[in-house]
């Protein structure tokens, strides 16, 4: 088992392996952040960038403290506060940030695609933290990283993805992941937001909600992100709510072992009956824990760090 | 570069095609001042100063009547970095264009008398391949009053277009058909419901759904095309579809002609070779409007360019800088360069057997010279001399230093292609010729 690259782009372009081995040093950088000193040396000495030129609450704390937690120097650039609110192309931004000697940039992008084309101009890694609606790797990551930990294998799983499909990112990530993984993936939301294209990536689209819930033994909500729909994909969100929340009838179908997953941030009473958010299925919060051991895992095996390194346990501290 | 019309042009035992008159044989063709004075077997053997001819002699060369580009963009007035008239005439001159349409979507944009003549006069005075101004059909290309068309026409603009706007509007595209009709002037429309692709950054399918890209739906050109045929039956009107690039415009296409409409419809080297899978890496020099399609929309083109469905081939021409093409995807200009690169495009759908030779220079030539009205260029005693000489053998590898378009935006960057324009020859005048320039290398 070795790590051999630079960038974290896409699930899409991982293997199972692959996938594996950033859960495995996941899991052993998971055992160190339990512990009173939550640090370790591994990138000492290196300087990692947080490119977020689309606005990011916790994914940018959580590859902030990841980095921290690796002993890296951190600098957070955001769309405020960087050039390109003057003008400046992300070609001269990313080029800038190189030009400063910075080991690694994670970039956050409303464009899709544009993290492949900083890999195709910088010499540093670079690390997808969210590209339009095409990827966000680390979550699909963190998201089947919380699902082995509380399922074992994803095999056979029947696991939904229900809501804001055609503009997700995250469903993306965790549909290349899952299927990866060998899960039974069924994407579920109104016509509008789930087109039928998604068949061509290997999972299920269903309309009837019921019939999908049935049994399953994860469901994924997403967010309906208002500020990515140009025009209005359904017709107001008490309507999606009635038909596509996820209430305590609905949740009822699940398989009674199910787990409820959101990767945030949540639209109580929309998407998520509030209670269910913060009820016993529900793991929201551990995915955003295990965030931060899993993009631990992703800067160090991106910065040249191999598995077995960190599997050991102890040699690091 | 160019020489002028003097001393006398000899294509010695070329092969003449002209599927106007059915001409296809080895023979010399001879060009005296602006015009072919003979052709046939030995044609050029008995000339009296045959010593000052300049000689064209290539084994396995074809000689064609000059080819016609309905849609370039010239980007002159405004864009100059992208391309001017004069960079523009050269790389049609090299692929082999003795006329070409220029696009209005200039900055201004071409909706006025004074900006025709402009052109006109800039393109005169540049000399070599002919340019032809198409005016705009709206002011502004804002799709809502016509523009002056008949002083657009006296000024010299062959045809109207909005290309990069659609007209949406129904009731202005109803008058402009009405008004354009006036003058049997052609109306060219570029067919997208804007209200269907929104934000777009190619096809809507498979492809744009796993890349998380804003899908520009077929139905968007379908949806134009079908309410355009009707009104053009019902204004009598002439309406030219601009770059047609799905499987359902060419079902309309084919129902209109069927039933006598006068409708006429151009295809792009692009469209008929390239699908949506092209933009699986985000190349930005795929980003093209109308986008890329799908296997099947390739072989409807490739058919309907066959059987005269579509009835002429036209680049589409769009150069652009370095700065609109080397960022990311969504920030990228939509276009390719497109001149230099038609023939050998073109020529490798002739070798596997999609089009014939005759079709592929009707398409080029008399086609459309009639959409818009230009004398049809012919191989044959007493016409006026535009040929270009083509070696279908010729392999070369496209690169920034071989292309003289400004815009060096294509998909095929760094490939080899095979067929090459030797010479192209401009009422007698030799407006490229690709032994004597040093700038292309094989």
């Amino acid at each position: 088992m070795s790590w051999t690259r630079k960038h974290l782009l896409t699930l899409e372009e991982l293997s199972l392996d692959e996938i594996e081995q950033i859960h495995l040093t996941a899991g052993a950088f998971k055992k160190i952040l339990g512990r009173s000193v939550k640090k370790v040396p591994a990138l000492r000495g290196k300087t990692i960038v947080n490119l977020f030129l689309e606005p990011s609450t916790r994914t940018r704390m959580a590859f902030d403290m990841a980095a921290k937690r690796l002993s890296a120097d951190v600098i957070s650039v955001d769309a405020a506060s960087s050039s390109t609110t003057k003008g400046e192309t992300l070609r001269d931004t990313a080029q800038n940030i190189e030009a400063l000697n910075a080991d690694m940039i994670v970039i956050r992008h409303a464009a899709s695609g544009s993290p492949l084309y900083l890999s195709r101009i910088l010499d540093i890694p670079v690390i997808n933290a969210g590209d339009g609606a095409h990827e966000h790797p680390t979550q699909g990551l963190l998201d089947t990283f919380t699902m082995k930990e509380r399922l074992g294998s994803l095999k056979g799983r029947k696991i939904v993805i229900l809501g804001d499909i055609l503009f997700s990112r995250v469903a993306r990530s965790n549909i290349h992941a899952l299927t990866k993984m060998g899960a039974d993936v069924t994407l579920v939301g109104p016509a509008t937001l789930v087109p039928h294209w998604f068949t061509d990536l290997g999972v299920k689209v269903s309309y009837d909600l019921r019939s999908a819930l049935a049994d399953a033994e994860v469901v994924m909500l997403l967010r309906i992100q208002h500020e990515r729909q140009t025009s209005s994909h359904f017709p107001s969100l008490g309507e999606y709510t009635s038909m596509f929340g996820l209430n305590k009838t609905r949740a009822s179908w699940l398989n009674p072992s199910a787990i409820i997953m959101h990767p945030g941030p949540i639209n109580r009473g929309v998407e998520i009956d509030s209670e269910l958010a913060d009820g016993e299925r529900s793991v929201i919060l551990e995915q955003v824990t295990n965030g931060i051991a899993v993009r631990m895992a992703a800067l160090y095996l991106c910065a040249g760090g191999q598995p077995e390194h960190v599997l050991g346990g102890d040699t690091q501290d | 570069m160019t020489s002028k019309a003097g001393s006398p042009l000899i294509f010695r035992g070329v092969r003449a095609f002209d599927p106007s008159h059915g001409l296809d044989a080895i023979v010399d063709v001879v060009v005296e001042g602006d015009r072919v004075t003979r052709v046939g077997a030995d044609a050029a053997k008995n000339l009296a100063d045959v010593a000052s001819a300049r000689v064209y002699e290539r084994a396995g060369a074809l000689l064609f009547p000059g080819f016609i580009d309905l849609h370039a963009h010239v980007r002159e007035p405004g864009q100059e970095y992208k391309e001017d008239i004069a960079s523009g005439l050269r790389a049609a001159a090299a692929g082999g264009f003795t006329d070409i349409c220029a696009m209005p979507n200039t900055k201004p944009v071409n909706d006025t008398r004074a900006i025709t003549e402009m052109i006109v006069h800039r393109a005169r005075a540049i000399g070599g391949t002919r340019l032809h101004p198409i005016g705009a059909i709206t002011v502004g290309q804002r799709g809502e009053s016509l523009t002056e068309m008949a002083d657009l026409r006296d000024a010299g603009a062959v045809a109207v277009s909005d290309d990069g706007r659609c007209v949406t509007s129904s009731a202005v595209m109803r008058r402009a058909l009405e008004y354009a009709s006036t003058f049997d002037i052609p109306v060219i429309q570029h067919a997208e419901d804007h209200a269907l692709t929104d934000g777009a950054q190619m096809h809507e399918g498979a492809i744009s759904t796993k890349l998380g890209l804003r899908g520009w739906p077929r139905v968007a050109e379908d949806i134009i095309v079908a309410r355009d045929v009707l009104l053009a039956e019902y204004t009598h009107a002439k309406y030219h579809l601009a770059h047609a690039s799905t499987e359902g415009a060419v079902r309309i296409l084919r129902e209109a002609k069927s039933r006598g409409i006068s409708v006429s419809a151009e295809v792009t080297p692009h469209h008929l070779l390239l699908t949506h899978e092209a933009l699986l890496g985000y190349d930005t020099a795929c980003k093209v409007n109308p986008p890329l399609r799908e296997a099947h929309d390739i072989e409807a083109l490739q058919r309907a360019l066959a059987d005269g469905t579509i009835d002429c081939i036209a680049t589409d021409h769009a150069p652009h800088s370095s700065l609109e093409k080397e960022c990311e995807l969504a920030e990228a200009a939509p276009g390719l360069t497109g001149l230099e690169l038609c023939v050998p495009l073109l020529l490798s759908l002739v070798e596997k057997k999609a089009l014939t030779l005759a079709r592929f220079v009707d398409a080029l030539t008399r086609a459309p010279a009639k959409v818009v009205g230009l004398d049809m260029p012919q191989i044959k005693d007493g016409a006026r001399a535009d040929l270009v000489l083509v070696d279908p053998n010729e392999a070369w590898t496209v690169s920034a230093g071989a292309l003289r378009s400004k815009g060096k935006n294509t998909p095929f960057m760094n490939r080899e292609v095979k067929g090459r324009v030797r010479a192209t020859i401009v009422a007698g005048e030799v407006v490229f010729d690709a032994s004597a320039s040093g700038a292309a290398s094989s």
